[in-house]
């Protein structure tokens, strides 16, 4: 595949600057700086416990940050719950465990979010929800409920979840780390999809295969630091630091 | 030799039905009651005992005497029959206690249109009539109690404009919640302060309707269980879910208050609560104020069983997956709109157990209150075996009470497991 690289405008989508956070006396992330741009597709690696997950989860303030500063679409993200509520209308999150509500349909999971917080109306939301099901090729499924539903369509459920918000911003949070093998492909091909419209999209995730084909910039984190970023053809091919040789090594290596 | 590792297969295994022993009554019977000596033993000495039971207790209540005048009586008939005379000279106190007789039909249709009201709590198909089950409780207190209509109607009618005023306030001229809530609370007392009386007297001048008064302590027998039971399940619920929410507060003085209320209550007995509503609370209200006995119980009884509620939400809140809260945060629902669409349907489905058997603790509970002398139909068993008729008698009465609150509590846990099934939605 050719990768797409006009999406990638000037303007700022998320911009972090000297951000720390600690859980207790452990400080998870030290001085995080980055810069993400509208339509660009960030690839995030590194062990675990290297506080990846925590650097996407800080974004829309599911944990918060406890040093400097985060300023996503303009707004800063501050005790102002009303600044939190909207920034978090505006980025998509998806879970490793999908967190699909189970006590709604397929649909009704989809719908909820742009009803109670967009307040659309019911048809205007059913419309959005199906053309977004369509999307991830699961319309069929729209009156089921998630705990009838593999692994794979619940994920790919949350992907259009997440999409009827009409967000700005996507998170992926490892998407595929609790599938089984055969379904981690339907999700990808989804994600890939949405990397070639253009969705501004950081996801934290093993696949270096994805990493390679959507990434604008693939970035290594390392004890809550970013050790190396660059782009995704130089990062596997020559990678700079030890530590992102010896991370590479293990990943690519079996 | 090696054994060979390769296969490939040749021909299919087409399905087929299992063994005859396996399935079908002799199946059942095999499985559940057969499976092993052990069991089979066990089912033995099981029948053996339902039946020996069974064999003293049928003739015994099917051959009871119904119409006698008192238990010497029966026992000169036929001793080793039931004696359920008292039954029929009495059931109309065991339902009614004091209440007036010419106002029997009062608590009768009270309870007619209980069963009405709650149809459509308990099954969402019949929502529309949900105004019935709204209506409802000022219907209720007004058959009771009686006194003029207008001085029940008029609360709902207070309540009813201090709601429109705030949603006026919140549509047309504010954002801010708090302050809308406040000054409709502000627009509500006033109402209530200056308006209703003279609104009342002007209404009873011109259109009186009213009923016969009927105080409190003539309530009595299922009337009154049913009025402390229905109040307080109906009350402690709601009570529950915040103090439950309350207790996972990330406000330190809410929660303080919240665990503290819950860890008091609960760690009083009910019966202590209960002579505090009926004996202390008078000391500390200025003499002369009349607060009613009923209401006083029924206040006590719906905090005791909130407590208990509140502990067993906070468990099934306890038991949803942190994503859940994550997931309808990502969404960008309100702390309120989450709780309500996404965290109590969950949570309040993993706890139907528990809160029905409180519910079910609490209805039974309701026969406490005849340690403070109030005639539930506990204590006026004890009032009929005081009659010199009916001294001695013991197993009859207790029967058919015993009877009359199983058919509650039953009702009850079947409609609980009818809710389980109908909520599962992971098959």
């Amino acid at each position: 595949m050719e990768k797409t690289k006009i999406n990638i405008t000037d303007e700022v989508a998320i911009h972090i600057s000297d951000m720390n956070k600690w859980f207790g006396n452990f400080h998870v992330l030290r001085d995080i700086n980055l810069e993400v741009r509208r339509g660009e597709r960030i690839v995030v690696c590194g062990p675990s416990g290297s506080g990846k997950s925590t650097l996407i989860r800080c974004i829309n303030r599911l944990e918060e940050h406890q040093k400097g500063s985060i300023i996503v679409d303009g707004t800063e993200l501050t005790t102002d719950l009303k600044n939190i509520d909207k920034i978090r209308s505006e980025v998509g999150m998806v879970f490793q465990h999908f967190n699909l509500f189970p006590h709604l349909t397929t649909l009704e999971n989809c719908t909820l979010a742009p009803m109670w917080v967009r307040e659309t109306p019911e048809k205007e939301a059913t419309e959005i929800a199906m053309e977004m099901l369509e999307k991830v090729k699961i319309p069929e499924q729209a009156h089921k409920y998630p705990g009838q539903l593999s692994g794979g369509q619940q994920q790919r459920v949350a992907i259009a979840r997440s999409l009827c918000m009409k967000p700005r911003i996507m998170l992926f949070d490892e998407v595929t780390s609790a599938l089984d093998p055969e379904m981690i492909k339907e999700v990808l091909d989804t994600m890939i999809q949405l990397a070639e419209e253009g969705m501004t999209m950081i996801c934290v995730t093993h696949e270096m295969g994805f990493a390679r084909q959507v990434a604008d910039r693939v970035i290594f984190m390392d004890d809550g630091q970013i050790v190396e970023q660059n782009e995704p053809e130089e990062f596997f091919k020559n990678p700079k630091s030890d530590r992102t040789k010896l991370f590479l090594s293990q990943v690519l290596g079996h | 030799m090696m054994t060979k590792i390769a296969f490939v297969r040749k021909k299919e295994i087409p399905p087929s039905a299992p063994p005859i022993t396996e399935v079908g009554l002799i199946g059942w019977l095999r499985q559940n009651l057969f499976s092993s000596w052990l069991n089979s033993i066990l089912t033995v000495l099981s029948v053996y005992f339902i039946v020996i039971i069974l064999w003293d207790f049928i003739p015994w209540a099917y051959g009871g005497h119904w119409n006698t005048k008192s238990l010497r009586e029966c026992l000169d008939l036929d001793p080793d029959v039931a004696c359920f005379s008292v039954l029929t000279a009495r059931w109309k106190q065991l339902l009614f206690g004091l209440y007036p007789a010419e106002e029997y039909w009062r608590p009768t249709l009270t309870f007619i249109f209980l069963l009405l009201a709650i149809v459509p709590i308990l099954f969402p198909k019949f929502f529309r009539f949900f105004w019935f089950s709204i209506i409802y409780p000022g219907l209720a207190v007004w058959l009771l109690w009686g006194g003029s209509f207008w001085s029940i109607s008029i609360i709902y009618v207070g309540l009813t404009l201090g709601a429109l005023f705030f949603l006026t306030l919140i549509r047309q001229y504010l954002k801010n919640y708090m302050i809308a809530v406040i000054l409709a609370f502000l627009f509500t007392s006033v109402f209530f302060l200056f308006i209703s009386n003279p609104l009342v007297d002007l209404l009873n001048v011109i259109l009186p309707i009213s009923l016969p008064f009927v105080e409190s302590l003539k309530m009595g027998g299922f009337t009154l269980s049913l009025i402390v039971g229905v109040t307080g399940i109906v009350a402690s619920f709601p009570i529950g879910i915040l103090l439950a929410l309350g207790r996972q507060s990330n406000l330190p003085v809410i929660k303080m208050i919240c665990v503290g209320f819950i860890e008091f209550i609960r760690g009083v007995p009910l019966i202590t609560l209960l002579f505090v509503a009926s004996v202390l609370l008078n000391y500390f209200l200025p003499p002369g104020t009349n607060f009613d006995i009923v209401l006083r119980v029924v206040i006590m009884v719906t905090l005791f069983s909130a407590a208990y509620m509140a502990e067993v939400i906070r468990g099934g809140l306890a038991g949803l997956p942190l994503g859940q809260h994550e997931a309808s945060a990502s969404l960008g629902l309100t702390y309120w709109q989450s709780q309500r669409l996404i965290i109590m349907p969950q949570a309040l489905k993993i706890s139907i157990p528990g809160i029905v058997n409180t519910f079910i603790g609490l209805f039974k509970d309701t026969t406490l209150v005849s340690i403070i002398s109030l005639r539930d139909p506990v204590g006026l068993a004890s009032t009929i075996r005081a009659d010199q008729k009916w001294n001695g008698i013991y197993w009859e009465l207790y029967v058919a009470i015993g009877l009359m609150f199983f058919i509650f509590c039953w009702g009850m846990s079947q409609y609980s497991q009818y809710l389980e099934r109908k909520l599962k939605t992971d098959k």
